[in-house]
């Protein structure tokens, strides 16, 4: 076995010029209403609230805060939409629908990423290569499945729930919405669909995209607001369906509040993924994969790497590489082509990840940063790895949600296995070796939902996603996704 | 003249870890036949014995869940083998337990014999209907496999002693999981004489374990216990359901909802059982030379 050379660490990041994306693409309104029965609509419970970029605090538009009265509305109008022309239609005019809606985010596709970008924080990079393209990919993938139902292994003639509340994250806006709606149109439901409060403008963009799709109104209805909005809606008597995504913590709160109803409920919940380095993986690839793990959309992920378990023999060899790697990564302004870490989405969550890597440092990990200037507006971390981790460290059990990544080792793969499965959580995993059947068996011993192996933090529409144990229940993406609006 | 033989009664005893020892606590009671006769004082489980069940059943866990599919067929088919060599038994028990006549409790048998045999040949045919193989846009082998949900508490239904249990243990059992039964707290007899049959079949100890007693007490141990990963509130009747419900969210418990008041559990049962505790998990294996 050869072990890698690790340069001279004398090296640092090649200049660029500033490669900004324009804005020009976007226009932005200064206010926006509540997107119920098909037009934008005033809310009956008054309250707005500013929604900000998080890269430079800029006040990016006025959104509403939708009341209990506005959650009423929304509900009546999905509910009339699936008794009147959505209930009736047959799958094959649904699916041309859907379609419609894929090709518009295809056409739109710039103006959507710019808007992520400048609302959420990440890098255009990413909004512009994967949010937007995935998201256009979902709702082409279920499009298609809307008029073959009958032969997806649900028995003959499987019924839509009725009307679905559905509540998403801040981290992947679109794509959360895309994975949330494209599924639940395709079998048949209407769609109450919550955006996060820090995050709503893609999805009132989404709203414009189903006007010109020419969706029939009351089929998705949009309401933004805040947490209180989101709760007001899952425990609504009027719908029939809770799918959600985001924190365990909440997640935990809308299982106890939809107990004894007839509610069906998914969950898509936090995670604490080991990303599991084997001595004879190719190292360079997997050290990239260590930094796409942890690193893309600044750790904002819940399938995120956030526990790298290396080989001890080779550990010192990965985490050098990998420090290396970390050092030529361009942290800044998202909307330039060359940022590889963009913003941290908000003051709160930069609270959160201080807070938990502070417990790190006094827990005893060692602390490593790159040398790295952070914007003086916004709200900005820089990529951090913790070494000399024990597994009862907070940062190696509990989600941090941003660029923070754990180092453990091991010895043997049964160590790797163990160490990998001590956590409530079981979303994904991560294995990186050469050999074909290691990765099976490691597989097989994982309690995760996803299994990358040799890669990491890849989707796709046919791949289904979701959690073992404390990560959640349900599918999203592929056949299975469809088992969650069906009653079946 | 001889005198008349009195009879051995058979005492009722629990069912954990392949063993059937009385309740920790010390306590019974009374289960009466449906006409209001005397038939057994039967042990009263405790919360400790609950949490000896989910101990038991975790324990099994990983040498059920790796067993082949094909071993698993053969253990589960055992079961109706025995089943069917000790019909008379079953068919005296649930004509005692339900009241019902010879010949509704003969059919109820037998029903529920061909159920445990329907779920045995399901389990190696599960992950070829309930897995995928996923043409993503990538140099990937993409697959999904069910796999179980791990350790579940079942309340057992309250209309049906013997069928409406089978219904939903073998399909739990079928699927890898390993489970821990609350009988029916009134009529539990059946499901402690289906426990000896497991007993001594080829069933490893720990992957059905069996607690009677009063449904009340013990269903909230196990709905809001840590290391239980799912529960089927089948029998849980009225008011009981949504707190247990609730309180499985302590964990994210898998929940499978009270079956609608008068189920017909000689029904067709498909897949769905089958499907809800299994757990999907994706693989994105790499191609490549």
């Amino acid at each position: 076995m050869t072990t890698p050379t690790v340069p001279t660490p004398e090296h640092t990041a090649f200049e660029y010029a500033p490669a900004p994306e324009s804005r020009a693409v976007l226009s932005l309104q200064p206010s926006y209403g509540l997107f119920i029965g098909g037009a934008f609509v005033d809310p009956l419970d008054g309250g707005t609230f500013k929604t900000v970029s998080p890269s430079s605090e800029e006040v990016l538009a006025e959104v509403t805060q939708a009341g209990p009265r506005d959650v009423d509305a929304a509900v009546a109008s999905a509910r009339a939409a699936f008794d009147g022309p959505w209930g009736r239609m047959p799958g094959r005019e649904r699916s041309k629908y859907l379609f419609r809606i894929a090709r518009l985010i295809q056409e739109r596709s710039r103006e959507l990423a710019v808007v992520e970008t400048l609302d959420n924080g990440k890098p255009i990079r990413e909004s512009r290569d994967v949010d937007v393209p995935l998201a256009a990919a979902h709702f082409f993938y279920y499009a298609g499945w809307a008029d073959k139902l009958d032969h997806a292994g649900f028995g003959p003639s499987p019924r839509p729930l009725g009307v679905a509340g559905q509540v998403i994250p801040w981290n992947f806006p679109l794509l959360m919405a895309a994975w949330k709606l494209a599924p639940a149109l395709a079998t048949g439901n209407t769609c109450v669909l919550k955006p996060a409060e820090t995050t709503p403008l893609s999805a009132l963009v989404l709203a414009d995209i189903l006007q010109q799709a020419e969706l029939p109104p009351g089929v998705v209805n949009i309401l933004t607001g805040d947490g209180s909005t989101g709760a007001s809606l899952v425990s609504h008597e009027g719908i029939d369906k809770v799918a959600f995504t985001g924190s365990t913590e909440v997640g935990r709160r809308i299982a106890e509040s939809v107990a004894g109803t007839h509610k069906r409920l998914t969950l898509e919940l936090g995670g604490k993924a080991a990303n599991i380095v084997f001595a004879d993986a190719p190292i360079d690839q997997a050290v990239e994969g260590i930094v796409n793990g942890i690193f893309f959309n600044q750790g904002h992920v819940c399938c995120a790497g956030s526990r790298l378990l290396v080989e001890e023999s080779v550990a010192e060899t990965v985490v050098e590489m990998l420090k290396r790697r970390l050092a030529t990564l361009r942290l800044g302004d998202p909307m330039d082509k060359n940022t590889d870490i963009g913003a941290i989405n908000s003051k709160e969550q930069l609270d959160r990840i201080i807070a938990l890597v502070n417990a790190g440092v006094s827990e005893g990990a060692d602390r490593w940063s790159p040398a790295c200037t952070l914007p003086e507006r916004g709200w900005w971390f820089p990529p951090t790895v913790f070494t000399d981790v024990s597994p009862s460290h907070r940062i190696a059990r509990e989600e941090i949600f941003g660029p923070v990544l754990s180092v453990l080792t091991f010895r043997t793969p049964e160590e790797a296995v163990a160490k990998a499965n001590n956590t409530t959580y079981g979303l994904s995993a991560g294995v990186w070796t050469e050999k074909g059947s290691r990765i099976l068996a490691m597989a097989d011993q994982l309690r995760a939902g996803v299994v990358w192996a040799n890669t990491f933090n890849r989707f796709d529409p046919t791949s289904p996603f979701g959690g073992f144990k404390e990560s959640g229940f349900g599918r999203e993406g592929g056949r299975h996704g469809l088992g969650a609006y069906l009653d079946a | 003249m001889p005198e008349p033989r009195v009879e051995v009664r058979k005492t009722y005893k629990l069912f954990i870890a392949g063993a059937f020892p009385r309740s920790e606590s010390g306590r019974s009671y009374v289960v009466n036949a449906a006409d209001g006769t005397f038939l057994a004082n039967v042990a009263w489980a405790s919360r400790k014995d609950a949490r000896d069940a989910v101990v038991a059943a975790r324990a099994a866990l990983a040498g059920w869940s790796a067993a082949t599919a094909y071993n698993r067929g053969q253990v589960l088919y055992r079961v109706a083998e025995l089943l069917e060599d000790r019909r008379g038994q079953f068919v005296d028990a649930v004509r005692e337990s339900e009241g019902v006549t010879a010949r509704t409790a003969s059919a109820q048998v037998s029903a529920a014999i061909d159920r445990w045999v329907w779920y045995a040949g399901w389990t190696d045919k599960l992950a070829q209907v309930a897995g995928s193989t996923n043409p993503v846009a990538g140099p990937y082998f993409n697959f999904s496999v069910p796999e179980p949900t791990g350790v579940i508490a079942v309340v057992a239904p309250t209309d049906s002693t013997l069928l409406g249990l089978v219904s939903v243990v073998a399909p739990a059992v079928a699927a890898a999981n390993t489970v821990v039964v609350l009988a029916d707290e009134h009529r539990p007899l059946p499901a402690v004489t289906l426990a000896e049959v497991l007993a001594t079949s080829d069933v490893p100890a720990g992957v059905i374990n069996l607690l009677t007693g009063p449904i009340e007490e013990l269903a909230p141990v196990l709905a809001s216990h840590r290391d239980v990963d799912g529960i089927d509130l089948a029998g849980a009747a009225g008011d009981l359901a949504g707190p247990l419900e609730a309180a499985g969210a302590t964990n994210i418990k898998r929940i499978s909802r009270p079956a609608l008041p008068g189920h017909d559990w000689s029904r067709d049962p498909g897949t769905s059982r089958l499907l809800r505790f299994v757990e999907i998990k994706t693989v994105w294996h790499p191609i490549g030379t």
